[in-house]
């Protein structure tokens, strides 16, 4: 279907399904009991969910693919979430017009940055687009401050001189972005029982982009660019010299991946309509390096999974602090109540980079495909547990 | 005149501090080729040694003093640091005042420990992982210290001041025959750039003058054969990464008075040095040298007020513009050698 494979075609109607139900499976505990704080099925961190995805997503292309580790790739978000918020203030409140905006943008940023990075590879790619992530952050904090709003960031303002649409609404205030009068932030909430479901039009419009870049993904992962991609990581030197310039296919990437992160960034703007430096500076470059490894660097579904993963710690296990933590421990004598707590603490909550730190090294000490290749080995050790188990009852079949 | 003279002491502080980090770096890479994004961690901890060490010299015990009174009228409580018992009051004020040289002593030590525990624990088992593996471990190394210290020592700030001694500034211009009153600069700068130079120097010479040192540079230049040659260059190399940690650690210490030590100046430092290095070369020590100093005195001349008016925003962006020129135009950077990282 969709001309794709039926491998393929399973993981994109799984994850389909997935992303259409999060609202559900993502709260999966009832509104008033203790677990509730677990429940990750509300819009603004559903909306973080697909958006970071769209961005891992689109990292994985270049790093996956090819190899080459950027370490600037928030600019091009940042660039993203710039021109979606300008579109905003100029034309209209349609997100349309603004994401399209922000991936073209982003991608003419990308080509240019792209065309001077790739002449390097290795660590010295890294650097240079390390370098050029920073001094984007640099002027879009001093220099630019008439395009970028400083550090104040950009913002919507009532007096914006919109084309299409008025430039306040009836009531005074600053209109909302949205879908062809579909407003972005409009929530309808549903209880089933003691459980709470909030379905999110912003949340529903990303997740259909995210399945479409992802729909994406997996025909260039499958195409012959892609695999031209992969040659490039295996032995860029051999591809020279069966005459193949190798510079056109890497630059293509990293204009796709740098569009990716465009279209992040646009509809961070769209679900939130401002835009900071902030999230251009090199740790937000880093954070996306962190979910991909996480999830399983080139593959299909990893970087969601790491992307998914980092958001949910982010946002739920930092929430956690000592009370709950003893409130939890409550079970225990009072003197291991404490000590299990003194030594659980450091984790979670505000130290949750620390847990995050550990994994991050311990998936690429031991697993450098991720979680998706530590799936799979569980999934293969149970395959073989089975066979053993059915080898061995033929083995030790009783005599009598 | 003044103004230039003015300008090139500004960045030799921070010339300075990026050369010893991006030395550092330069003789991990040079010695075990890993690219080690951990290494800011290490200035950090190192600045840590300072404050931890000065908290230790701190801790003092409740004596009450009966010839003061508060205003109750009872005998007063005063907190009296247990140095003072020890040395006496005028030598524990001393001891305690000159916390930050004397955290030197204590760091050389627990860096060394720190940077071989490093490289036996974890670094050991990447050598022959790609370089993108390398950064990626490092990177994550960095984040779990980060967070340690963040745990223990909380998210703001330390003062730690320098010895009563090199407080202030001083007239430069005077001192060296020239119109009084232009070129002011504090003390510690000036013995934070003479302190980066003695270890620079001291680091070359140890590579240069002993036996360890030849055996080093054998090693860097072709680790196989000397290996051959029945020396243990793995574990000189150990020795050499515990080196590069103390050098880094070493550059913390001494920096906790011109900047307040929080948990992030390792990462805020870490990109810079690594502009640096790449600027410098891959794997030349001299290199790394000149390009931190020249790299922190472009910088301190591109936020001149007049260099500003000219180009807006230069100040902030001339480091990296540079690198991309460097790296463009001499691939190799400044001194680097054939053949080193030039896939």
């Amino acid at each position: 279907m969709f001309g794709l494979d039926k491998k393929d075609t399973s993981l994109l109607i799984i994850v389909a399904i997935l992303t259409m139900l999060a609202p559900f499976i993502l709260n999966p505990f009832p509104a008033d009991s203790a677990m509730a704080q677990f429940n990750a099925g509300y819009p603004d961190l559903m909306q973080r969910f697909v958006i970071f995805g769209i961005f891992a997503i689109g990292f994985n292309i270049l790093f996956g693919l090819t190899g080459y580790l950027s370490f600037g790739h928030a600019a091009f978000l940042g660039v993203g979430s710039y021109a979606a918020v300008w579109m905003f203030k100029l034309l209209s409140m349609n997100v349309i017009p603004a994401i399209i905006l922000a991936v073209i943008t982003s991608g003419l940023f990308a080509l240019l940055i792209g065309f001077i990075s790739l002449r390097r590879s290795g660590i010295y790619f890294s650097i240079l687009t390390l370098a050029f992530a920073q001094m984007s952050f640099a002027l879009a904090y001093s220099v630019l401050t008439p395009i970028t709003g400083g550090e104040t960031g950009l913002q919507l303002a009532l007096d914006d001189p919109r084309i299409l649409g008025a430039s306040q609404t009836p009531e005074g205030n600053i209109p909302v972005p949205g879908l062809f009068g579909m407003e972005m932030r409009e929530t309808t909430q549903i209880a089933v029982g003691a459980w709470e479901f909030t379905f999110n039009v912003g949340y529903y419009f990303c997740a259909v982009i995210m399945l479409l870049s992802f729909y994406l993904a997996i025909r260039i992962f499958r195409s012959p660019f892609g695999m031209m991609l992969r040659a490039i990581k295996s032995n860029q030197q051999r591809l020279n010299y069966t005459g193949l310039n190798a510079r056109p296919y890497t630059l293509a990437a990293f204009v796709i991946s740098g569009m990716y992160a465009g279209l992040a960034g646009g509809l961070m703007a769209s679900m939130d309509p401002l835009a900071g430096a902030e999230r251009m500076f090199w740790t937000a470059s880093g954070e996306v390096v962190l979910m991909t490894i996480l999830g399983g660097v080139g593959t299909l579904i990893g970087p969601v999974l790491g992307a998914g993963m980092i958001k949910y710690m982010e946002n739920i296990i930092s929430k956690i602090n000592s009370d709950i933590l003893h409130g939890w421990f409550a079970f225990m004598p009072d003197g291991l109540e404490d000590f299990v707590v003194a030594i659980v603490y450091p984790f979670i909550g505000k130290g949750w980079h620390l847990t995050l730190g550990i994994i991050f090294m311990l998936v690429v000490i031991f697993l450098p495909g991720g979680l998706v290749e530590g799936g799979q080995r569980i999934a293969k050790a149970f395959k073989r547990r089975k066979s053993d188990d059915a080898s061995g009852k033929t083995s030790t079949e009783p005599a009598e | 005149m003044d103004a230039i003279i003015l300008q090139v002491l500004n960045g030799l502080d921070k010339g300075s501090a990026y050369a010893l980090i991006a030395l550092g770096l330069t003789l991990i890479f040079g010695t075990l080729g890993v690219v080690n994004f951990a290494h800011g961690a290490l200035f950090m901890i190192g600045a840590f040694c300072a404050v931890t060490l000065n908290r230790i010299l701190s801790l003092s015990h409740e004596v009450v003093d009966e010839t003061r009174t508060d205003f109750l009228g009872n005998p007063l409580k005063v907190d009296v640091p247990y140095v003072y018992d020890w040395f006496g009051e005028a030598a524990g004020q001393t001891i305690i005042d000159w916390s930050v040289p004397l955290s030197l002593l204590f760091a050389i030590p627990v860096m060394i420990l720190i940077g071989v525990a490093m490289e036996r624990g974890l670094i050991k088992h990447f050598y022959k992982r790609p370089h993108a593996d390398q950064i990626l471990v490092t990177f994550g190394l960095a984040i779990v210290l980060q967070e340690i210290i963040k745990y223990y020592y909380g998210a703001n700030p330390i003062p730690t001041p320098a010895p009563q001694a090199f407080t202030g500034s001083f007239d430069f211009g005077a001192m060296v025959g020239m119109e009084a009153n232009q070129i002011i600069y504090p003390y510690w700068r000036l013995v934070y750039f003479a302190f980066a130079a003695i270890v620079i120097g001291a680091v070359f010479a140890f590579l240069q003058f002993t036996t360890f040192g030849m055996v080093v540079r054998a090693g860097m230049a072709d680790r196989e054969t000397v290996g051959l040659l029945g020396i243990n260059i793995d574990r000189r190399f150990t020795i050499m990464f515990g080196i590069a940690a103390a050098v880094a650690g070493l550059a913390g210490v001494m920096y906790t008075p011109i900047n307040s030590p929080n948990y992030h100046m390792g990462m805020d430092f870490l990109v810079l040095s690594f502009v640096v290095v790449v600027v410098g070369g891959m794997g030349s020590l001299p290199g790394a040298v000149l390009a931190g100093f020249l790299l922190g005195i472009l910088e301190s001349f591109a936020s001149m007020k007049e260099v500003i008016d000219l180009i807006p925003g230069i100040n902030q962006i001339i480091i990296y513009l540079v690198a991309i020129i460097i790296l463009l135009t001499r691939p190799r950077g400044l001194m680097g050698r054939k053949g080193v990282m030039e896939d």
